[in-house]
């Protein structure tokens, strides 16, 4: 049977093959010099640091409300959580577009919801605060996810001996589970950072793409396209390179359990 | 031009038709990047030209012209181009890549004094395409955009179209041609053909576009 282990190697290289040359291409396509000269293009430089704006304030967020929010879906066993969980990791799986239409019909200025958003004096279509939404609707259940697996993986008897010492749930919280899972949470962390830095579709459906307001580094790609070729490989090759420091520092700082890496 | 072409298409006789529809732009760039459709149609006729110049497409044909408007949800007040200018009023118009921007852009430069730099600082989205303008028009996101009065048709039950005065409204004109190496590059002038003189014809007259 060693015409096995040979076909598992094959079927490894085909899918590194596939997948890196690519990614490999960008950066070969012209050269570093090129790219770093087309990162002055105008738009460039206004869509990464709109990203950058964008995706910390998504994460702030998610970071927030997420945490509290796993931590009771991790600890608790109520009748609806299936459910739940369901609704609340289901923007994992939906289509950009899909989300971009839901939150249009959601909190759009005609949506079920947008009476009550404008009286309150919120402005989210056609504006930063919208990318804001989009981002945060479509990455937080990468974290939530995985912060709910951080908390149930740590052990019980951690939080129930801070309890006998009389701490409250709420210290418990803060000065126990929450270290005890945090490279899990980091992980998570991770992945909604990853998967809001390339938020396409329900960001030009919902907030538009406006220079500086709403056009994020992968909208500038595309309205670049047509026109500028290497400026949208640039901004690409950074993209690439963000992705690449967000997956590397996590494993090196937690090591490869933390995103789901196989032991050994 | 999406609905007249998927009508008049699914029954184009000797072949298939496929239609890979995106904005003129995006389409050229890939055509650039070696893509291999076997006819390549655009909302205006500098991008098949160039692609012509590149060697990249056959000599472009003028298969429709259209009508540049401003598009407005049915109860707006907008009555004029002027009126674009207001404080307040938030635009969506087409990306300067795309032909609709560039002919939107077009237009604003022949508008009086400072008259087109009022109405760009109103405009709050850039749009890749022609249907992302509608869909915020439709969605009640902007108050106003540039698009082609085809495009306004569509959804009449929601917009309203502006009339540009003639003499400001940009030649809208619609070209196509045969991409250099098409795997049918006989069936594809038959396509090109149809466009101007047959069901494609008929299907772009019914749906407001007018004969070059």
């Amino acid at each position: 049977m060693r015409a096995f282990p040979a076909l598992l190697a094959l079927a490894l290289a085909v899918a590194l093959t596939f997948l890196t040359v690519p990614i490999v291409a960008i950066f070969v396509d012209s050269s570093p010099a090129e790219l770093i000269d087309s990162l002055g293009e105008p738009g460039a430089l206004d869509a990464l640091w709109l990203s950058l704006r964008a995706t910390a304030m998504a994460l702030a967020l998610i970071l927030i409300v997420g945490t509290p929010a796993a931590y009771l879906l991790a600890t608790r066993s109520f009748r609806a959580k299936p459910v739940v969980v369901t609704l609340v990791e289901l923007p994992l799986v939906l289509p950009p577009a899909v989300a971009g239409i839901a939150l249009l019909a959601a909190v759009g200025p005609s949506g079920i919801l947008g009476g009550a958003v404008a009286a309150a004096g919120i402005e989210l279509s056609l504006q930063t605060a919208g990318v804001v939404v989009a981002l945060t609707f479509v990455a937080s259940p990468f974290y939530v996810r995985q912060a709910m697996a951080a908390f149930a993986a740590v052990d019980r008897t951690l939080l129930d001996a801070s309890r006998t010492l009389g701490a409250s749930e709420a210290r418990g919280f803060v000065r126990v589970m929450v270290p005890a899972a945090l490279p899990g949470l980091t992980a998570g962390t991770a992945l909604a950072l990853g998967r809001a830095l390339g938020e396409f579709g329900a960001t030009l459906m919902f907030a538009g793409s406006f220079q500086g307001i709403t056009q994020t580094v992968p909208l500038a790609i595309y309205a670049k396209l047509g026109t500028d070729f290497e400026t949208a490989l640039a901004l690409s090759a950074v993209l690439v390179a963000i992705s690449a420091a967000i997956l590397l520092s996590v494993k090196l700082v937690h090591g490869r359990e933390a995103l789901g890496g196989a032991p050994g | 031009m999406t609905d007249a072409l998927e009508d008049c298409s699914s029954d184009f006789e000797g072949a298939d038709v496929r239609l890979s529809l995106a904005g003129s732009d995006e389409l050229a760039a890939q055509i650039r990047q070696g893509a291999k459709p076997d006819v390549y149609a655009a909302a205006n006729t500098t991008l098949p030209e160039e692609l012509n110049k590149e060697g990249l497409l056959s000599e472009p044909v003028e298969f429709a012209t259209s009508e540049l408007v401003i598009a407005v949800p049915r109860d707006s007040d907008v009555r004029q181009v002027a009126d674009l200018g207001r404080r307040g009023m938030k635009l969506a118009i087409g990306s300067e890549s795309v032909p609709i921007g560039s002919y939107t852009r077009e237009l604003l430069s022949r508008l009086p004094g400072h008259q087109g730099d009022r109405i760009l600082a109103n405009v709050r989205s850039n749009e890749p395409d022609v249907k992302g303008i509608v869909g915020k028009l439709t969605q009640g996101a902007a108050d106003a955009g540039f698009v082609y009065v085809t495009d306004v048709n569509a959804v009449s039950a929601r917009l309203r179209a502006v009339k540009l005065p003639a003499d400001l409204e940009p030649d809208v004109t619609y070209a196509a041609g045969v991409v250099k190496g098409a795997k049918r590059p006989h069936d594809a002038r038959d396509f090109v053909r149809g466009l101007t003189d047959g069901r494609c014809a008929d299907a772009l007259a019914r749906a407001g576009f007018e004969a070059p």
